[in-house]
């Protein structure tokens, strides 16, 4: 929301070369809006989870470029920043029925990923602090259940691929690990299928008519009384 | 070290007082008459100067939250002298606006029932999936358990919806539940297991079984990212940063496509479709009472109101759903989600003292009234250094009662979250208060996802009638993949009996003669795309010199 009363202590931000005074406490993303920006690009779910926001800083005096998501990282002092709201980068496509959950599902869609060096850059970039150099080396090695449960958190910010020296996109890799891990290594659920299979069966059809056809009183007693197992 | 104010520590000590002996106790659930007086008494929704009734349209009469009406009650942002309707940028056979949950699901069905690929169009405001579907943590319901099935879903859906519900699409919502599920495992979902394969389940509020499934608090990210994997696989057309603005009729009354705007170069473009699927997802982002939302930033209430100026009936938008635990500390994220599935799994809403006072898990209306209560009536809120009130969530119960690594496997998003602000919920709780979450009613459906106006099919959030006067958690992203689906299969059905006539924006005038002959004078406009948080002075100052 504006905020238009803030006491907190200001501090000066730098948005792609212009300074800004804005208030300590703000996000990124809110002190751009303070600011007088209005997204367009460059803003998403705001909570964290869609990675619309990638932005990367540096702070006065020192030589490290950082990555953040502008919604989840509070401004500081002398910070020079610019977002990154579009990370270029081809998705292959594929029909996930003809893939096997192996490394060779990897190789022939994204070969680029043998020429990983291991420099763990990706790792360093990523804002949700996963291990990412490590879930690439798994897929390489045909671990893709191990490539899927390390990814897992990943919202496909693209920090990592911009910064990485091998060119490799490490969220597309990711993405295809956990689909296959699903589908082939852990497989469906029997019990959901049997419960498709009655539901098609017409199985629960009196019982739910039955319901339909009560009265709202009558309805509110059974629901009011209703047995519990939780 | 603790990440909350020195003038907050005195009430942390009385949680962590009486954590040992609140293991495994909770307070018994509200009788109906309990909960009836609490929503009367706090519920955001029982205030009667929140709302008023709608002067103009389909559904003139219809008591809905100023806000909504103020969108409602407001020019149109585009005239029709200023469009150049002969110019078709896109011409299609299903126009799909909105890629969340809801918007995917169809787009695959449309294609699946013999669409070509190239006569399909999915247009989206931000990016593929940027949406409230990617938000949801906590999981989506389905009646899968062997002790658990659809009317037994069925009675929870319409009595935490107050009878109010379409009852063919709470039907529907129940039946196809473990299909859903189906589809997503055939799709390569990630969903919670147990050693033995099963499914992971947990309770939700309002729930008699547990039904819960989940993809840890990243239940929403998991299930969409993986749709937009498969869609962008199938190669199915689409725009990004382009918003709908209105629908484009034909002279025999029909929905025929939509007027886009480019949100990069602001430019109009005419998608001339012979059908067109609504699935704009919520309106979070209007702030109803002036509550924080956990909504994404696109969701500003379009589809409703394109909806609306083209004749489509609307129901149930007089209630709107507050999620009774939105973080109320530190500063940043307030307004922002703490899942219902921290209660579920065994966090206790407390107040100042470190006391109990309601069950964990009632109805999201009528836990969010109580939480209401305890900081306004009772005064038994925690005061923040800004002076928001709010309610301990005491987390660090999750991991004495279900193990130690619990949050760190089951709620990584949570952790991280609040860690980024200095905060561990594994030793300390989250300060929560009532957020806007959720639009329990929107534009009428049938059960093959048709609205009042030909041509015009809805699904997922921008819809009514599912939930009736109350969403349960987990049901929201079920009804995205059931209905999303169903839409997909009706559109490309009914594309095969249309034939369309000459295009139009007259139902733009008829709009403007509706809100003149009520004597509605106002400056607002909408659709209004996106929120407006720009500083009072860049506002004040605005001009359009380019
Ligand atoms: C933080 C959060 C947590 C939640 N947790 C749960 C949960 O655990 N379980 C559950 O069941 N439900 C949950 N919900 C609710 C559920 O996720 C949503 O109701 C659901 O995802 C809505 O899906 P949708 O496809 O209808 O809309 P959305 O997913 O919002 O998609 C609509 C899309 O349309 C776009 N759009 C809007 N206007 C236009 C326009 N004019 N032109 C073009 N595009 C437009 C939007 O930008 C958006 O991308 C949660 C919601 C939030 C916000
Ligand atoms: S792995 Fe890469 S794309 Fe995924 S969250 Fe980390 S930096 Fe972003
Ligand atoms: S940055 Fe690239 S090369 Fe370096 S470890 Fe990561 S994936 Fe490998």
């Amino acid at each position: 929301m504006i905020m238009e009363n803030n006491e907190s202590k200001m501090v000066t931000i730098h948005v792609m070369g212009k300074s800004h005074e804005v208030p300590g406490d703000l996000t990124i993303m809110k002190a751009m809006e303070y600011a007088g920006h209005q997204f367009r690009r460059g803003s998403g779910c705001r909570g964290g989870y869609c990675g619309a926001c990638a932005t990367i800083y540096r702070t006065k005096g020192s030589y490290k470029l950082l990555g953040a998501l502008a919604c989840q990282k509070m401004v500081e002092n002398d910070m020079y920043i610019a977002q990154i709201p579009f990370s270029p980068a081809e998705k292959k496509t594929y029909d996930i029925n003809d893939l096997r959950a192996d490394a060779n599902a990897f190789m022939v869609h994204y070969p680029e990923i043998s020429r990983c060096l291991s420099c763990n850059t990706c790792t360093k970039a990523c804002p949700q602090d996963i291990m990412v150099m490590d879930y690439v080396q798994a897929a390489l090695r045909g671990d893709v259940s191990e490539a899927a449960r390390l990814s897992f958190d990943c919202i496909s910010c693209g920090l990592c691929a911009v910064r990485c020296p091998a060119e490799i996109v490490p969220y597309n890799i990711a993405q295809l690990a956990r689909r296959l891990y699903s589908k082939y290594v852990d497989g469906p659920a029997e019990h959901v299928l049997e419960k498709v299979k009655e539901v098609e069966e017409g199985k629960f059809d009196a019982e739910i008519a039955e319901l339909q056809s009560l009265d709202r009183e009558a309805l509110k007693e059974r629901y009011e009384t209703r047995e519990k197992r939780l | 070290m603790s990440g909350y104010p020195e003038s907050m520590q005195e009430s942390l000590r009385l949680v962590e007082k009486t954590r040992p002996d609140r293991v495994g106790k909770a307070l018994p659930e509200m009788t109906a008459d309990e909960k009836e007086k609490v929503l009367q008494d706090w519920h955001p929704d029982f205030k009667s100067d929140q709302k008023r009734a709608l002067k103009i349209g389909p559904s003139k009469g219809m008591l809905v939250p100023h806000e909504v009406a103020d969108n409602l009650e407001a020019h149109t942002i585009i005239k029709p002298g200023e469009i150049d309707l002969s110019n078709i940028d896109y011409d299609v056979d299903v126009l799909i606006i909105g890629a969340g949950g809801a918007g995917l699901s169809a787009a695959f069905l449309a294609q699946e029932k013999g669409i070509p690929t190239e006569k399909i169009l999915m247009v989206q405001k931000l990016r593929l999936g940027d949406a409230n579907s990617k938000m949801s943590q906590g999981g989506i319901q389905a009646a899968v358990a062997p002790d658990d099935n659809p009317a037994i879903h069925y009675l929870d859906v319409i009595g935490g919806g107050h009878y109010e519900n379409k009852p063919e699409l709470a039907e529907l919502l129940v039946k196809e539940g473990p299909d859903v599920i189906r589809w997503h495992e055939e799709f390569g979902v990630m969903y919670d297991k147990l050693e033995d394969g099963t499914m992971q389940l947990a309770p939700g509020g309002g729930t008699s079984r547990k039904r819960m499934l989940s993809c840890k608090d990243y239940t929403g990210l998991e299930i969409t990212r993986v749709l937009i994997d498969e869609f962008l696989s199938r190669e199915i057309p689409f725009v990004e940063l382009t918003s709908a603005v209105e629908f484009i009729m034909d002279d025999k009354g029909q929905v025929a496509g939509a007027v886009l705007y480019d949100m990069d170069h602001d430019e109009y473009l005419i998608c001339r479709a012979k059908v067109t699927v609504l699935a704009t997802g919520g309106f979070g982002r209007l702030h109803i009472q002036g509550f924080e939302t956990t909504n994404h930033y696109g969701s500003t209430n379009d589809g409703v109101v394109m909806a609306y100026h083209a004749g489509a009936n609307l129901r149930d938008l007089d209630s709107t759903q507050f999620h009774p635990t939105g973080a109320a500390f530190p500063e940043q994220i307030v307004g922002q989600l703490c899942t219902e599935k921290l209660r579920a799994r065994g966090a206790q809403p407390l107040n100042i003292d470190g006391e109990l006072f309601v069950y964990p898990l009632e109805t999201r209306d009528v836990e969010a009234s109580a939480l209401i209560r305890e900081c306004y009536g009772r005064e038994k809120g925690i005061v923040t250094p800004t002076g928001m009130r709010g309610i301990w969530l005491d987390t660090p119960l999750i991991d004495v009662i279900n193990g130690d690594g619990t949050i760190e496997r089951e709620f990584a998003s949570m952790l991280r979250n609040f860690n980024k602000f200095g905060i561990d919920i594994r030793k300390e709780p989250m300060l929560v208060f009532p957020t806007l979450h959720y639009q329990n009613g929107g534009v009428e459906i049938n059960a093959r996802c048709e609205t009042n106006v030909p041509g015009l099919f809805a699904a997922g959030e921008v819809t009514g009638g599912v939930h009736g006067k109350n969403r349960l958690m987990g049901n929201s992203q079920l009804e995205l993949y059931v209905f999303g689906r169903r839409a997909g299969v009706f559109a490309a059905e009914h594309v095969k009996n249309v034939e369309l006539g000459g295009l139009t924006l007259s139902h733009l005038d008829r709009y403007e003669k509706w809100l003149d002959e009520a004597g509605i004078e106002t400056d607002r406009k909408a659709p209004i795309l996106l929120p407006e948080y720009r500083g009072k002075k860049t506002l004040e100052h605005q001009i359009k010199l380019l």
